[in-house]
């Protein structure tokens, strides 16, 4: 089963190995200023941020802290109260439909339950949004199909199951397959190894880091797993309180003095982590 | 705006060369990427067949290559990896991928000459599952009314009072307007045939009968079945489908007691009542109808009324109004808990469970109107 993909090894932060982009915006998300209020709370207190082209970043912080809410801000199911964010240059809040749809082809997202499309079978789902495109014969996109299922190491015989019928791993890993089914350029990723088990998510993690190596992806994720982050992300942004603590690099974050960041990477489970890393002591442990 | 790089991304280019031995070079150039293709791809696959994986290839002009771009190609070559080509080290993955994926057996689902005999004989044993199960389930309500009974302190009494609730009192408005119009209609149809024969006074038996009977207990049961049943057809199947059910049934709340018992009590007892609340306003509208077309009085419509319609016609509709609630209920416990976990199964479960409760109230209906032919229908006047 197992195809010989080198995979990148887990520790190391990508780096220059990282081929140039395949789009000339930089940044490829910008937030600005953002905002968010709500009848009873503010959510996010004034967030900027920007995400380079060929990055993975990760969005940490704790419970209710905005993080789901950011990511569903930055692909346009959820209005900012003020402030902006740009995809690929563009606020979608303004841009024409023509333009918006443009937009939402280039990227893909990995929704926290999968979303997967629970009347369709497993091939439909991926085959529904190539269908939708109305540019390939059927036989061309089983062909598509059956190469992503592929390539998230779904074998041949799920095809035909029902959402409903996989287990939590191959939810996610169908999911991720039917983001990556539009070629996306930019990936967004909500908590996608939650409710794996740890053999599982490292799995995950090692198939999302060769996707990334090879397909030039930039990243977005959302994750409590510390072993995630450190293996995956470039940069991690910190939020706490609706604001953004910091955004930069695991040692450079750990350094950070924090109450949230020292409980956050400062238990035992981040020191293993961070151990397995090589990276800098936690600051105040 | 909108196209990234219009100025340095070209389109798709092949263009082909003969050497003088014979052999072809194939050069493609531009992006080979779903976005460059979206538009083209079938005309690009047509011109593509015109090579094969004999010609040599040179990928090293593309300037972006996906899966996309690399099945098109790989479509062309028959599957398999030309033996001249070059190409930049960072495309060959995607040709990898492609082989990867090929490797997997490829199956066809096999079909059969039985499959419309099998398909009959799975639906007739689907029918037969469906009534042992509806039985199955009737049984055990009758258990765990029995259990309540036993221990009245401990029944779901607030359950009951929220269905009485709302699928009774919430109810009212609509039985009430439905019920107007059908008696407005029914006494104007019977009174213009009546005067044609001089017999006008006899609309009040009809429309009495025909209501009290007949009507009021079938159209309260019939908006019952749509409105109630369905819902409860939906709660119980996402309840299934969110593992609620599970939760009740870990925390030793049994299901049947807290869910099913106190819908099909509380719609035997709010029908009958919904039965003679529709049936009322349904004589109402009658009564109206009557004296706008045959002039006959409030007053002289409500004295005959009684020795037109015999008192046990009364008692029918209310035994009827329980029984079409009680089934009603049942039906749509069946099949709420038999909801698959997909949006799907909730939208085909929940109009099965509404066809299904309408049909079983009409096949009762005329089961009722045979073995009770001969109550209540005795002719006075």
């Amino acid at each position: 089963m197992a195809p010989p993909r080198p995979a990148r090894d887990p520790g190391t932060p990508a780096s220059a190995a990282i081929r140039p982009p395949r789009t000339p915006e930089r940044p490829v998300i910008a937030v600005k200023e953002l905002w968010t209020e709500f009848a009873t709370h503010v959510v996010h207190c004034g967030i900027s941020l920007e995400i380079d082209a060929g990055e993975i970043v990760a969005l940490v912080g704790g419970s209710g802290s905005g993080k789901t809410t950011l990511l569903r801000q930055m692909v346009g199911l959820e209005r900012p109260s003020r402030g902006s964010v740009e995809v690929f240059g563009i606020n979608l809040r303004e841009a024409p439909p023509a333009v918006r749809a443009k937009i939402r082809k280039r990227w893909g997202v990995l929704f926290q339950e999968g979303a997967l499309y629970s009347a369709l079978p497993v091939y439909d789902n991926l085959a529904l949004p190539l269908r939708e495109l109305r540019a390939f014969d059927e036989d061309f996109i089983r062909d598509l199909v059956l190469l992503k299922l592929d390539m998230v190491d779904i074998e041949r015989r799920h095809a035909d199951r029902m959402p409903s019928e996989l287990s939590g791993g191959m939810v996610k890993r169908v999911a991720l397959a039917r983001a990556l089914v539009l070629e996306p350029e930019l990936l967004f990723l909500d908590e996608p190894t939650a409710g794996l088990d740890p053999d599982r998510s490292e799995s995950f993690v090692r198939l999302l880091a060769s996707l990334r190596e090879r397909l030039e992806l930039t990243v977005v994720m959302v994750t409590h797993d510390l072993d995630t982050l450190v293996s995956l992300a470039d940069r991690v942004a910190v939020l706490f309180m609706g604001e953004l603590i910091t955004l930069g690099t695991v040692p450079e974050v750990v350094r950070v003095d924090h109450p949230f960041i020292r409980s956050f990477f400062g238990g035992d489970r981040g020191r293993r982590a961070l151990n397995a890393l090589g990276a800098a002591t936690v600051a105040g442990n | 705006m909108a196209d990234p790089a219009p100025t340095r991304i070209r389109e798709p280019e092949i263009d082909a060369e003969t050497a003088a031995d014979g052999t072809r070079t194939v050069r493609l150039g531009g992006a080979w990427d779903i976005r460059a293709l979206e538009v083209r791809a079938r005309a690009l696959g047509g011109e593509l067949a015109r090579f094969a994986a004999r010609d040599a290839w040179d990928l090293s002009g593309v300037q972006r290559l996906d899966h996309v771009g690399a099945l098109l190609l790989w479509r062309a070559w028959a599957r398999k990896r030309p033996d001249l080509i070059r190409m930049a080290p960072a495309h060959e993955l995607f040709f990898e991928n492609l082989a990867h994926a090929d490797g997997e057996a490829r199956s066809a689902p096999r079909r059969s000459l039985l499959d419309p005999l099998a398909a009959l004989g799975s639906r007739a044993i689907g029918v037969w599952g469906h009534l042992v199960r509806i039985v199955r389930l009737a049984g055990q309500v009758v258990l765990d009314g029995a259990w309540v009974i036993a221990n009245p302190s401990r029944g779901p009494w607030r359950e009951l009072s929220a269905t009485i609730y709302r699928a009774g009192a919430q109810a009212l408005p609509i039985t009430a307007l439905v019920g107007f119009l059908i008696g407005i209609v029914l006494s104007y149809l019977s009174a213009e045939q009546l005067r044609t024969f001089g017999a006008g006074i006899y609309v009040i038996n009809i429309v009495g009968i025909g209501i009290i009977r007949e009507l009021g207990p079938v159209l309260a049961a019939i908006l019952v079945a749509g409105r109630s049943g369905s819902a409860i057809t939906a709660q119980l199947g996402v309840m299934r489908v969110t593992e609620e059910l599970d939760a009740l049934r870990v925390m030793g709340i049994p299901a049947g007691i807290r869910l099913i018992l106190p819908k099909v009590v509380g719609l035997a007892i709010a029908v009958p009542l919904l039965v003679v609340w529709t049936s009322a306003i349904a004589l109402i509208g009658a009564m109206l109808a009557a004296r706008l077309e045959l002039d006959i009085s409030f007053a002289l419509f409500l004295q005959t009324l009684p020795v037109a319609v015999p008192t046990a016609n009364l008692w029918l509709a209310l035994v009827k109004g329980a029984v079409f609630g009680a089934l009603i209920a049942l039906t749509a416990c069946h099949y709420g808990l038999r909801i698959r976990p997909n949006t799907e199964s909730l939208g085909a479960g929940t109009t099965q469970s509404v066809v299904t409760a309408i049909t079983i109230v009409l096949i009762v209906d005329s089961l009722f109107a045979v073995a009770f032919s001969h109550i209540g229908l005795e002719l006075r006047g």
